[in-house]
C-alpha cells in the first residue's frame, strides 16, 4: 500500500483556497488564506477528493505524491 | 581532546584555517602544489573519500550535514557537475567567510579543485556578493595568481549575486547562476541534488572547502586531533555584541560557549547568547557552559546554525533585539511563499508590540499560533529560522515576556541595538 501525501508548492500557491473547500478533512487555511495540510498519510477514502483538489487548483500547486525517501537512506555508489 | 601517542610537537601538523598564507607563493611554500590525480584515478578518489569520511567534517554553512555523504551523492550523479563555492554569507552577524577569502583564498579554491576532480566537474564558480569590494578583490587577485602559475586544474570563475540574506540559500544560488533570479526554489525532495541547467550543482560553503583542502593534503588525522570525537575539527565563529574585541575566532568544536565569548572580553555582565545567527537561537545564562557543537546544542533546544555568537549584555533588552531581528528577517523574505511573506511581518509586529509593552489581550496566544502555522511552510527554511529565533526569545527571556506583557517593559527596550544590520531596522509596531 502506497503512503500518499498531499504536497503544496508554496511558491506556486496563490491562496485561492479551493483545496480547503474540496477537502476540509485534511486541508485548513491560515489567516491569510494559504492551505495548511494535516500531518500524516492520506486516508484511502479521501484520495479521489484529493485528486480533484489537485486538478481544480488554478495554480497547479497541489500534488499527491508517495512519501519522499530520506536522503540518507538512498543507496550511495562510490568511486 | 588530546590526540593519543603523537610525534614530537615540532613535527606534528596542527589543523587550522586562520594564519595561513594569503598569497600563492606562501601557499605553495606551506602546502606544495595541488596533489590531485591526473585523469580518473580510482585509488586517489577512494583515498580522498575515505579521508573525508574519517574526518567527520560537516558543512559549515549552517546545515552541518556530513560532507562525505554530500560528496558521495554528487559522485553517484555521473554527469560532470559544477562546484559552487558559497561565500555569500548573507548573515549580518557573520564575517568568517569574507575573512577566509581575504586571508586564505587559496585554501578555499583548493578545496573546490579537490571536489571538482573527485566528482568529475569541469567548472568551479565562486560566489561572492556584489559590492563586497575587499572580498571580491581578494578572490580576483588569487584567481589571477593561479592562472599566472597554471596552478588550478579546473577552470575557476567568479560570480557576483546580489548581497541579500536569502541569496546564499543553496537553491537560490543555483537559481541565480542559471537564470540570474536570486530566489529559492521549491524542492519537494531535498535528496535530489541541485541542478544548474542539466548539470548537478555541488554547492559547498567556503569554510567547508578550506577544511577539505587541508584534509586532502594531510589526511583526516590533524583535523580529528582537534575538536570532539563526535564532532571533530575546528570552526570559525564570528563573535560580536557586548565584547571588547568583535571578530572571527577559530575554535575547536565543542569549546564551551562561554570560553569563546571570553576571548572577546565581555564589557558587561552577559544575560544571553545568540548562537547560530539571526535564524539561530538564544541561549540563556544557565547554559553558557554548553559545548559549541551541534549535538550538545540540540540537547538544550538550541541550534549551532552558522558560526555566529552574539553576547547580549544586561543593559540590552532581549525582546527588543529579537523584534528587530524578526523585522529584518521579514524584510529579507523573497516574498514567494504566502506563509513567509505574510506570516513573518505579522510575527514581527506581534513581537514589536510585546517589546514596547503594547500587548493586547490575545497577543501571546496569537503569536504562538502564528509561529506554529508559519513553521515549515516555505519553499526554503527562511521562515523556520525566524520562528526558531522568536520561540527561543520567548523561552529565554521569560521574565521580560511577563513584565512587557503586563505593560511594564524593561527600561532598556528603547536602547540602541547592539546587533549588526545592513540597513537601519526600526521596531515599529
Amino acid at each position: 500500500v502506497k503512503d500518499l501525501r498531499i504536497t503544496i508548492d508554496p511558491v506556486a500557491c496563490d491562496a485561492y483556497g479551493y483545496c480547503a473547500e474540496i477537502l476540509p478533512e485534511v486541508i485548513g487555511l491560515d489567516e491569510w488564506g494559504y492551505p495548511i495540510i494535516r500531518d500524516g498519510p492520506l486516508a484511502g477514502e479521501l484520495v479521489a477528493l484529493a485528486k480533484r483538489a489537485a486538478r481544480d487548483c488554478p495554480k497547479r500547486a497541489l500534488t499527491i505524491r508517495a512519501r519522499a525517501d530520506r536522503l540518507t537512506s538512498r543507496p550511495v555508489r562510490r568511486g | 581532546m588530546c590526540p593519543s601517542p603523537s610525534p614530537a610537537p615540532s613535527l606534528q601538523r596542527v589543523h587550522h584555517l586562520l594564519g595561513q598564507p594569503a598569497d600563492l607563493r606562501g601557499h605553495l611554500d606551506a602546502h606544495g602544489p595541488l596533489n590531485v590525480a591526473r585523469g580518473r584515478s580510482n585509488s586517489w578518489q577512494h583515498s580522498l573519500v575515505a579521508s573525508l569520511e574519517e574526518s567527520g567534517l560537516t558543512g559549515r554553512g549552517g546545515g552541518a550535514f556530513p560532507t562525505s555523504v554530500k560528496v558521495a551523492v554528487s559522485q553517484s550523479g555521473g554527469h560532470a557537475g559544477m562546484v559552487v563555492v558559497n561565500a555569500m554569507e548573507g548573515e549580518p552577524a557573520s564575517s568568517k567567510d569574507r575573512l577566509l577569502l581575504t586571508r586564505a583564498p587559496h585554501l578555499v579554491l583548493d578545496g573546490a579543485q579537490y571536489l571538482a576532480t573527485l566528482c568529475g566537474s569541469d567548472r568551479v564558480v565562486i560566489c561572492v556578493p556584489e559590492g563586497r569590494a575587499a572580498a571580491v578583490a581578494a578572490v580576483r587577485h588569487a584567481m589571477q595568481e593561479r592562472r599566472a602559475h597554471r596552478y588550478a586544474r579546473v577552470r575557476e570563475e567568479i560570480a557576483l549575486p546580489p548581497d541579500r540574506f536569502i541569496a546564499g540559500e543553496e537553491s537560490a544560488l543555483a537559481n541565480w547562476i542559471e537564470s540570474a533570479r536570486s530566489a529559492p526554489v521549491f524542492r519537494p525532495d531535498k535528496g535530489i541534488p541541485l541542478r544548474i541547467g542539466k548539470r548537478p550543482a555541488l554547492v559547498h560553503n567556503a569554510e567547508t572547502l578550506a577544511h577539505i583542502a587541508l584534509i586532502a593534503r594531510y589526511g583526516s588525522g590533524p583535523f580529528r586531533a582537534r575538536g570532539m570525537s563526535e564532532e571533530p575539527g575546528t570552526c570559525l565563529v564570528t563573535l560580536s555584541g557586548a565584547v571588547t574585541h568583535s571578530g572571527v575566532v577559530e575554535v575547536d568544536k565543542g569549546t564551551p560557549l562561554w570560553d569563546i565569548v571570553q576571548r572577546g572580553q565581555p564589557v558587561e555582565p552577559v544575560q544571553a547568547l545568540l548562537v547560530g545567527g539571526y535564524g539561530g537561537t538564544w541561549v540563556g545564562y544557565g547554559h553558557f557552559r554548553t559545548p559549541y557543537a551541534s549535538i550538545p546544542l540540540r540537547t538544550i533546544g538550541a541550534t549551532a546554525g552558522v558560526g555566529v555568537i552574539v553576547a547580549l549584555g544586561e543593559t540590552s533588552c532581549g525582546l527588543a533585539e529579537s523584534a528587530r531581528i524578526a523585522r529584518y528577517l521579514a524584510g529579507e523574505s523573497s516574498g514567494q511563499c504566502g506563509p513567509c511573506a505574510f506570516g513573518l511581518p505579522a510575527i514581527a509586529d506581534d513581537l514589536a508590540r510585546l517589546a514596547g509593552g503594547h500587548c493586547d489581550h490575545g497577543l501571546l496566544a496569537r503569536l504562538d499560533r502564528r509561529l506554529g502555522e508559519v513553521n515549515g511552510r516555505g519553499a526554503c527554511r527562511h521562515p523556520d529560522g525566524a520562528v526558531a529565533l522568536v520561540r527561543s526569545a520567548l523561552s529565554v527571556f521569560t521574565a521580560d515576556v511577563a513584565a512587557h506583557s503586563r505593560g511594564a517593559p524593561c527600561s532598556s527596550w528603547r536602547n540602541p541595538t547592539v546587533l549588526r544590520f545592513p540597513r537601519p531596522i526600526g521596531l515599529g509596531g
